[in-house]
């Protein structure tokens, strides 16, 4: 599974890139692999504001509807329109065009809160079919 | 692994894993959902050719001169109707009607019957049948010997021809065919649950992995695929095909289901006649339709609340994306006043109910997506 070293990680399976205060979210290959072809995206509300674990939006695959939950607190700025027409995009480019949402992040420190990629490696390596998170 | 049940596997598990499907629990089973994916596996099935391990499927022969009175007694569909080699599809009711399974009987010999049946519901058949057992019956579970394996798509008969080179003939629709090859029985029937052309094989649990490698290796002349229950779901709900345990149970009958051909009220006496025959008569509250979604939503899936105007009439049985219409589809049991085709309806969605209408089924028309 490709887990990129230059992103954070949330146990729930999302990554964040993070350039100053500016956040993109998706979800990890694995999880996208575990999820299976997505078929919905129902994208979260831009401007809305969340806290670091709330839950923003839904992603569904042919088998089941999964919660995706935000990395960190902040503003949402943006949400990836192309994934209404083109869900899949998620399947196939999980951290490039398969982008979710922006954010505007406000609690800066919480990023220590997140998995680095080597952590995140450690965590899916022993997790692989559980059905947890995603 | 504390606290993780154990999984029963099928003769084919290592061969799953092997070709990296994804393995899920089902009703206790350890099977494959996938291998490449359901929307791919579903078309390759529509256009061309999957394989599909349905060893988890249980295996009862009934033989001896009193088989067919007492599963006609057991039965809703006529087993006088099947000669040597015929096969039909037929309900297990108990006493109130309900469904306890479906399944499909094959005439195997004159005398001799061979049921398959839903794996979740092994148990309880074997039990429920063997309690009314007849005298000169001799009625056995060989579940635990057999493997089944479906070969389904378009492609099928050339598989056939190609594999057996002219050796043996194809059973037509709903004939079964009784293979001895090295001392080993086979059984290949014309039958499945995706709604085309294909062929179900039973064999011995020690011949499973050859016979899946023999065909995938045959079946890659036609572009044969490994497929799992994902697609095995989404194909049968296109065809409207009911689940047992989502769109059929104890509290449903084959008549509200809008399976009635299956049912011979003709015959003397089965378990459930009455209330069924009551039922036919006084009309049913209720009927299983599918739907269709309108426009752009989330996929329906079973559980779901079925409005009509402000009113919560029923919830789904089943749900999901069509991947061959590209919507979402499903089926519920409607009351019979709004059971009509064309009639719209709307299913709730978390909290906010997005526009279906009720279709004729089935709701694709099996054999015309060939590539």
């Amino acid at each position: 599974m490709n887990v990129p070293d230059d992103l954070q990680y949330a146990s729930t399976h999302e990554w964040l890139r993070l350039d100053g205060a500016d956040g993109i979210v998706g979800i990890s290959d694995h999880a996208q692999a575990e999820l299976t072809d997505v078929v919905y995206v129902e994208l979260p509300k831009v401007g809305a504001q969340v806290a670091a674990g709330q839950q923003v939006c839904v992603v569904e695959s042919v088998k089941a509807a999964s919660d995706i939950y935000s990395p960190i607190s902040g503003t949402i700025t943006a949400a990836n329109e192309a994934l209404s027409s083109n869900p899949a995009l998620i399947n196939t480019d999980p951290y490039g065009e398969g982008w979710i949402f922006k954010i505007k992040v406000e609690a800066g420190e919480e990023i220590e809160e997140l998995k680095s990629p080597v952590q995140y490696r450690e965590l899916i390596g022993g997790s692989s079919g559980s059905g947890e998170g995603v | 692994m504390s606290g993780a049940p154990i999984l029963k596997q099928t003769p084919l598990h290592d061969e799953h894993v092997r070709l990296g499907a994804k393995m899920v629990d089902f009703g206790g089973w350890s099977m494959p959902v996938q291998y490449s994916g359901i929307i791919d596996e579903h078309h390759a099935v529509r256009s061309k050719l999957g394989i599909f391990d349905i060893s988890h499927m249980g295996q009862f022969f009934a033989e001896g001169p009193g088989a067919l009175a007492w599963l006609n007694s057991l039965l809703t569909n006529n087993v006088e109707r099947l000669s040597v080699g015929e096969c039909q599809y037929t309900f297990l009711l108990n006493d109130a009607g309900g469904v306890i399974d479906d399944l499909i009987v094959y005439r195997i010999g004159e005398q001799n019957y061979l049921l398959v049946v839903n794996a979740a519901k092994i148990d309880e058949d074997f039990a429920w049948m063997k309690s009314h057992l007849a005298p000169d019956v001799v009625f056995e579970n060989r579940s635990d010997d057999h493997a089944g394996l479906a070969v389904q798509g378009p492609r099928s008969a050339l598989l056939f021809d190609a594999f057996f080179q002219g050796k043996y003939s194809r059973p037509a629709r709903n004939e079964i065919l009784r293979l001895e090859i090295d001392g080993d029985t086979y059984y290949i029937a014309r039958t499945g649950y995706t709604g085309e052309d294909g062929f179900e094989v039973f064999c011995p649990a020690n011949r499973a992995v050859k016979s899946w490698n023999d065909i995938l290796r045959k079946g890659s002349e036609f572009e044969i695929k490994p497929c799992g229950l994902g697609a095995r779901d989404t194909l049968r709900l296109e065809m409207c095909y009911p689940l047992n345990g989502s769109d059929l149970s104890p509290e449903t009958t084959p008549i509200e289901a809008g399976l009635s051909i299956f049912v011979d009220l003709n015959k003397p006496k089965f378990i459930g006649k009455d209330a069924l025959a009551k039922q036919k008569q006084e009309g049913v509250k209720r009927r299983l339709v599918p739907f269709k979604m309108v426009g752009a939503c989330p996929p329906p899936r079973s559980h779901y609340a079925v409005y009509k105007g402000d009113r919560k009439i029923t919830e789904t049985t089943s749900g999901s994306l069509s991947p061959t219409l590209k919507i979402g589809i499903g089926m519920a049991y409607i009351p019979t006043e709004f059971a009509r085709i064309n009639e719209q309806i709307e299913i709730e969605i978390r909290g906010k109910r997005f526009p279906a209408v009720i279709e004729k089924k089935p709701l694709h028309r099996a054999g015309t997506t060939s590539a």
